[in-house]
């Protein structure tokens, strides 16, 4: 059995890799959200399915006139993440702006309303996918540049060209974020309204705009994950945002929600980990308990970070104020 | 003013015995509509009120069209919210309409059962998660967990799914459904304390998502204990399930001279158990809201640092809450399991826990009318509305394609009403008082 787990191991960890940057990338966009508003963005997971829908739609349409598999890619990142962007403002200013601007204190009425934007979107795109296609279940179409792939390690990790590409795009853009709130203007504004939104907000910095654009940046890039998402695993469907965001969560808490880096991390040690159990479990014991359990895996590691840590790997103590 | 809406009741009486169907009723909500929001006499709106009541009896009756029983449910909303009707009217009504009424409506057309069994079971649940969402404020995000422990605990037992892992003689007969209800609660009362330790240790809006990632495991559980034990029978579900044997109830309505068939028999058997229970979990959640626990749940929910200060342990407070709203829910699994003798784990959805805290959103969190006008409101939108909507929709307008089907859309429906109701009217439809100081206070 430890034979059968460490020929399997390189391409775990390689897989690990795959789903943990995607969650990386989704749980920046929960992290920022709840920096500045101290909100659960549920809304967050199907901003991101609308990005892998995005992502379908630019391949189907698209990829008998685009000959180049990179230049479609690209597109269908460009498009997936402008869409995705555009849907997280009008989420924040239809649903979310109201609620503040009443000064509701209860914490309970932005996360009830949160869950009921998520349901909305949800059939939204299910009713334009009935309308447009007549079907909901999509399947991301294969194009030949994206498809080849490579052994490596003599055969110990098998990698498609695709997956390489989502490394690097997620990491390109975990750096571009990084740079963004650390070095520029609108990164120094997002922080200081995170910080305290009051006393940003005599510093001659309008809380609204900067909100707006926090919603727009984590957004977007949910929705650069999600075209990743549909190029990796191709099955669609209004759906599919459901599990990947409840654990993209999972991961921000992980690393310390509120907190850039601790996103990251927590994404990629969160997609080891479920990886890491889905491939094994039923190996270890002897198919009894399958991959199903996976998700199982995910929910527990939520309970225990917040139980036994709540401030994650890199977040700080934070005393509820009185 | 009087007059109006009195001669419109009239009008409508007149309709539901001539011309009884949609359009009759249709005239009914109106009229229902000018009695409730009109200012009128008392005396003028008690007459309307039995007028209405009879009027949408008969068109119930006469013509089986579901809008009645909108109505009906209307009426009740009425009789508990409008002052200065005496109390007795109030009583009798409300009685003549749960126990005369709706059985009336159902021997006419059984699907009125039905919606009267599914609202039932479902306002029962949602006055527990009432508990555990309006009085103590936690919002806890997978109920229906619950129900799905209590529904698989009578499921198994009442099968021949037992005697996969027990030696025995399974199914247990029928009768067991009433010891089982007393063991759904200790089972789901178990579940939620379970649940709870961990969860409710943690601040408002983490354990809304724990809750939730909690319920889903239970789904997960429920679909894949079908190895290396078979206890659930995963996704392809349970069923035969037994039922209780109900002879001693149909020489008890053959005494009172109502003649039952076999498909009417345990639908009224049913309708008549779940009203019982409803009663009895109002009778309950009354009790609670008065003692030291409901106002200890209530000082935790407006502020949890002032009640600690003011002695209110925390946890084990939360716990009963909890445990308090499982149990409720658990109840209700059981009976909901007999009735269809099957359960599988597609009835134990996020999309299940979301809709009845829906019904408790709708109708004004910590409010009883409310969880139960919620719960009416939302089964018969979701059973009834949005089906005949669907029916319309594939026969008038073809040019729609097949796969955009009105009753699929359950969640757009159910999203837009959370969204509305947080961003107009968070109180709900018929507030609690303490509650609806505290949203206009914020």
């Amino acid at each position: 059995m430890l034979e059968q787990i460490l020929a399997l191991l390189p391409q775990v960890v390689f897989d690990g890799f795959i789903l943990g940057f995607v969650y990386a990338m989704v749980a920046l966009g929960y992290t920022m959200v709840y920096g500045v508003l101290e909100l659960i963005n549920f809304a967050h997971s199907e901003i991101f399915m609308i990005g892998a829908v995005v992502g379908v739609e630019v391949f189907r349409y698209l990829a008998p006139q685009v000959g180049n598999g990179f230049v479609l890619l690209f597109l269908a990142l460009v498009l997936g993440g402008v869409v995705a962007g555009i849907t997280a403002i009008l989420v924040e200013r239809f649903a979310y702006r109201p609620l503040r601007k009443r000064g509701t204190t209860n914490r309970l009425v932005p996360l009830i309303t949160a869950i009921g934007v998520s349901f909305i979107l949800q059939d939204l795109v299910r009713l334009v996918e009935g309308l447009w296609h007549n079907e909901f279940f999509l399947r991301m179409r294969t194009v030949q540049d994206l498809e080849g792939s490579v052994e490596l390690f003599g055969g110990a990790i098998f990698a498609q060209t695709k997956s390489f590409i989502l490394m690097g795009v997620s990491i390109l853009m975990l750096l571009g974020l990084t740079y963004l709130v650390n070095r520029t203007k609108l990164g120094v504004a997002i922080r200081a309204v995170a910080q305290d939104l009051s006393t940003a907000s005599l510093m001659g910095i309008d809380p609204d705009r900067i909100i707006s654009r926090t919603f727009l940046i984590g957004g977007s890039l949910g929705g650069v994950a999600g075209v990743l998402f549909a190029l990796q695993y191709t099955t669609i469907t209004p759906y599919v945002g459901f599990l990947p965001g409840l654990k993209a969560f999972t991961a921000a808490v992980l690393g310390g929600i509120g907190n850039i880096p601790g996103a990251m991390l927590g994404g990629l040690v969160l997609g080891q980990l479920e990886n890491f159990f889905g491939t094994y479990l039923p190996i270890l014991t002897n198919g009894n308990f399958g991959t199903e359990y996976k998700d199982v895996v995910a929910f527990l590691i939520l309970i225990l970070i917040l139980l036994l840590r709540p401030q994650g790997l890199l977040g700080q103590v934070v005393k509820e104020k009185v | 003013m009087s007059a109006l809406a009195t001669l419109l009741s009239l009008a409508f009486l007149g309709l539901a015995y001539l011309a009884p169907g949609p359009l009759a009723n249709l005239v009914g909500l109106v009229a229902l509509g000018t009695t409730a929001f009109l200012r009128l006499s008392p005396e003028a709106r008690t007459l309307n009120l039995a007028l209405l009541t009879l009027a949408f009896t008969l068109g119930l009756v006469r013509s089986g069209n579901t809008l009645g029983l909108i109505g009906l449910v209307g009426i009740l909303v009425a009789l508990t919210t409008l002052p200065r009707i005496p109390t007795w009217i109030r009583g009798l009504l409300g009685l003549a309409i749960l126990l005369l009424s709706v059985p009336m409506a159902g021997f006419a057309n059984t699907f009125i059962f039905e919606l009267g069994i599914q609202i039932g079971i479902y306002a029962a649940m949602a006055l527990g998660l009432n508990v555990v969402v309006g009085m103590a404020g936690l919002l806890d995000l997978g109920y229906a967990a619950f129900f799905a422990v209590g529904a698989y605990t009578w499921a198994i037992f009442g099968s021949e799914q037992a005697r996969n892992f027990l030696a025995g003689n399974f199914p247990l007969p029928g009768e067991y459904m009433y010891l089982f209800m007393l063991i759904a609660i200790v089972t789901t009362a178990l579940t939620g304390l379970l649940i709870g330790l961990p969860a409710l240790r943690l601040r408002g809006d983490y354990l809304a998502i724990v809750t939730l990632g909690l319920g889903e495991v239970v789904r997960i559980l429920a679909n894949n204990l079908d190895h290396p034990i078979n206890f659930t029978n995963g996704p392809q579900g349970i069923t035969p399930i037994q039922r209780p044997p109900i002879d001693w109830f149909r020489e008890l309505m053959g005494a009172l001279g109502v003649r039952l068939d076999q498909t009417t028999d345990y639908q009224l058997f049913f309708y008549l158990l779940v009203l019982l229970m409803i009663g009895l979990v109002v009778l309950v959640n009354l009790n609670l809201a008065n003692s030291r626990f409901g106002r200890a749940w209530v000082a935790i929910r407006e502020d949890e640092i002032a009640a600690r200060s003011m002695g209110i342990p925390l946890l084990p407070t939360k716990l009963l809450a909890f445990m308090t709203g499982a149990a409720f829910s658990g109840v209700m699994g059981v009976i909901f399991a007999a009735q269809r003798t099957f359960v599988s784990p597609e009835s134990f959805t996020l999309l299940a826990s979301i809709t009845i805290l829906g019904m408790v959103i709708l109708g004004g969190m910590g409010s009883i009318p409310g969880a139960i006008l919620g719960a009416a409101a939302l089964t018969i939108l979701n059973l009834d509305i949005l089906k005949t909507f669907s029916e319309f929709v594939r026969t008038s307008l073809p040019q729609i394609p097949s796969q955009v089907d009105p009753a699929k859309y359950e969640r757009l429906v159910f999203g837009l009403i959370l969204v509305l109701m947080m961003i107009f009217r968070p109180e709900g439809l018929i507030p609690e008082k303490r509650h609806k100081a505290e949203m206009e206070e914020a």
